[in-house]
């Protein structure tokens, strides 16, 4: 998020000293999320689409499927890109143009949970193998910033995969392949979420809000699959933990995971 | 990850494609001094990496407006050279040049007393010559070497290496090939010093053990790490103390030699053994 907005040091120190007392500025617990919404098929046009709300925060993800040619060494895979964009409808904070290194590390975070989970077949995505495959362009925009970017990004870019359906097709004789009208579901193997652990000067809480999310030293998101796998982790901003933190972060992060998931999957069926 | 786990890249005696054990790093050396120009600069070379780190600065940042007004910028830039790897890397920047980039710059800032040098940039360039995995570790290794070379004052060195899972097992430093079939990563940055992390990323499956496992193994290789940098750093005065004592006979009236006005030397540290050059992709299955 850059340095553009300073917080004030009044601000600060009063949601320090309300931490000091086992509080938060909205009275939650630390452990505590705000409200989760998530709602699909939000957009007709796109072959999966979601928007997931956490409190204030929303955020809109859509996926294309488009037939395209694989990576050559990976010729009988599909393809699976994220893009995210943090546009300046959602924040002051926000400005026009390419992609900031905040997008970028929303993106590749986010991707990294949705892909090293192998929550979708990559090679149920290959129609011809080294010419024609499925790219799945899952692209999410934030809509309002109000903290918490990673967790919500990742619950809809997997409420917005689960709702995936792409056409199916024919492959005629000349090698070329058509499109039917028809569509199916793609299947889902895993149901990975993503949980991001804030650090406020010693205290460790999540779901922050944009305050409490401004002025955390620093992060830990932590992508898990059903099974409790760490499929994915990054660790953001500029502050430090001890080596014994973090494992407790990663079984508290993992409880968390859970309820995350149960919210999902109540969206989904 | 793209591994699948079919490929057999440990054996029944826990040796490796390329000979080490499980909890081995590849073979290191870190020369200081590379770059003539810049105010601190280290080479690393950790089996087929080749990386340079170079640092200019504390310097005047531009755009202005981008200034911090009680510390220090730390600017880095990661970029991989077009041959560093199998299929010629497009020169343009990548969205993962970029969180590299950033996630170095996070970690290095944690170490550095930025507060020293208010309204100023500190850019660190990395510049990889040959990838063979592992390289963000290996060019935040350098980096952390280079910025105490340029005399910037810091709480203490980063060492970065990363564990991962090759058939199921934890092992240390993972090279190309681990890397590209092994079903896991964990990057780590650890300053010895203080005990802290300041660098950590994970991709592929691995259970809330194998993580912990992967973590400690991480640490304690950071640590063998740690004091490779610091003999590279210490190397350097070593030199500098051989040169100034060598009097010259003829000249009785010497004057005294300020330490400080001793140009750079190009400290020599014995090269690892390389096999023949054989480039590598590094991280190149994630979709730009």
């Amino acid at each position: 998020m850059g340095d553009k907005y300073i917080i004030s040091e009044i601000e600060k120190d009063h949601i320090l000293s309300l931490l000091e007392q086992k509080k938060r500025i909205d009275g939650r617990t630390f452990d505590g999320f705000r409200d989760i919404k998530i709602e699909t098929n939000v957009v007709e046009k796109a072959e999966g689409s979601a928007i997931v709300t956490i409190g204030d925060t929303k955020i809109i993800v859509g996926v294309k499927a488009v037939l395209g040619t694989p990576f050559p060494d990976t010729p009988e895979s599909g393809v699976i890109t994220t893009g995210a964009e943090l546009s300046p409808i959602a924040s002051p904070y926000f400005e026009s143009g390419p992609p900031s290194e905040a997008a970028i590390e929303l993106a590749r975070v986010t991707d990294r949970t949705i892909r090293e989970s192998h929550c979708v077949d990559l090679s149920k995505l290959c129609v011809v193998p080294e010419k024609h495959v499925w790219i799945l362009f899952i692209d999410f925009y934030v809509l309002n910033h109000d903290g918490n970017l990673f967790d919500v990004a990742a619950l809809g870019a997997m409420a917005a995969l689960a709702t995936t359906k792409i056409p199916k097709v024919k492959v005629l004789e000349d090698g070329s392949v058509e499109k039917s009208e028809e569509k199916e579901q793609i299947k889902i193997e895993h149901y990975p979420v993503a949980v991001t652990c804030y650090k406020i000067d010693k205290y460790n809480v999540y779901d922050p809000n944009f305050k409490e999310d401004r002025v955390s030293d620093s992060r830990i998101t932590i992508g898990f699959d059903e099974e409790d796998r760490i499929v994915a982790l990054q660790k953001g901003y500029q502050g430090t933990y001890k080596p014994a933190e973090i494992m407790e972060i990663v079984r508290e992060s993992l409880n968390v995971s859970k309820a995350l998931r149960k919210e999902l999957m109540k969206s989904l069926s | 990850m793209a591994g699948d786990g079919t490929v057999k890249l440990i054996d029944e005696k826990g040796i490796r494609l390329d000979g080490r054990k499980a909890d081995e790093l590849r073979p290191v050396s870190i020369k200081i001094g590379v770059i003539k120009n810049a105010n601190g600069s280290a080479e690393i070379r950790m089996g087929k990496n080749i990386i340079i780190a170079a640092v200019y600065g504390p310097r005047e940042l531009h755009p202005k407006h981008r200034a911090l007004a009680d510390r220090a910028l730390i600017q880095c830039f990661y970029r991989m050279s077009t041959f560093s790897v199998n299929d010629r890397k497009s020169p343009a920047p990548s969205r993962r040049e970029k969180e590299i980039s950033m996630v170095i710059s996070n970690s290095l800032s944690s170490v550095v007393l930025t507060e020293k040098y208010p309204r100023t940039t500190i850019d660190v360039y990395l510049q990889v010559l040959q990838a063979d995995g592992g390289t963000r570790t290996a060019s935040l290794t350098a980096a952390s070497v280079a910025l105490a070379d340029a005399g910037i004052p810091m709480k203490g060195l980063i060492a970065s290496v990363a564990a991962g899972l090759i058939n199921d097992q934890v092992v240390l430093d993972l090279f190309d090939i681990e890397d590209q079939k092994g079903s896991g990563d964990l990057p780590l940055g650890y300053c010895p010093v203080l005990d802290e992390i300041s660098l950590l990323q994970l991709d592929g499956v691995f259970t809330v053990k194998q993580f912990e496992d992967s973590l400690n193994i991480a640490i304690k290789g950071a640590k063998d790490l740690y004091e490779i940098q610091r003999d590279a750093l210490k190397q350097k005065y070593t030199d500098i103390r051989a040169e100034v004592e060598v009097p010259e006979k003829p000249k009785a009236e010497e004057p005294k030699v300020e330490p400080k006005v001793v140009p750079k030397p190009v400290l020599k540290v014995e090269k690892p053994k390389t096999e023949e050059p054989k480039p590598s992709e590094d991280d190149k299955r994630e979709v730009e």
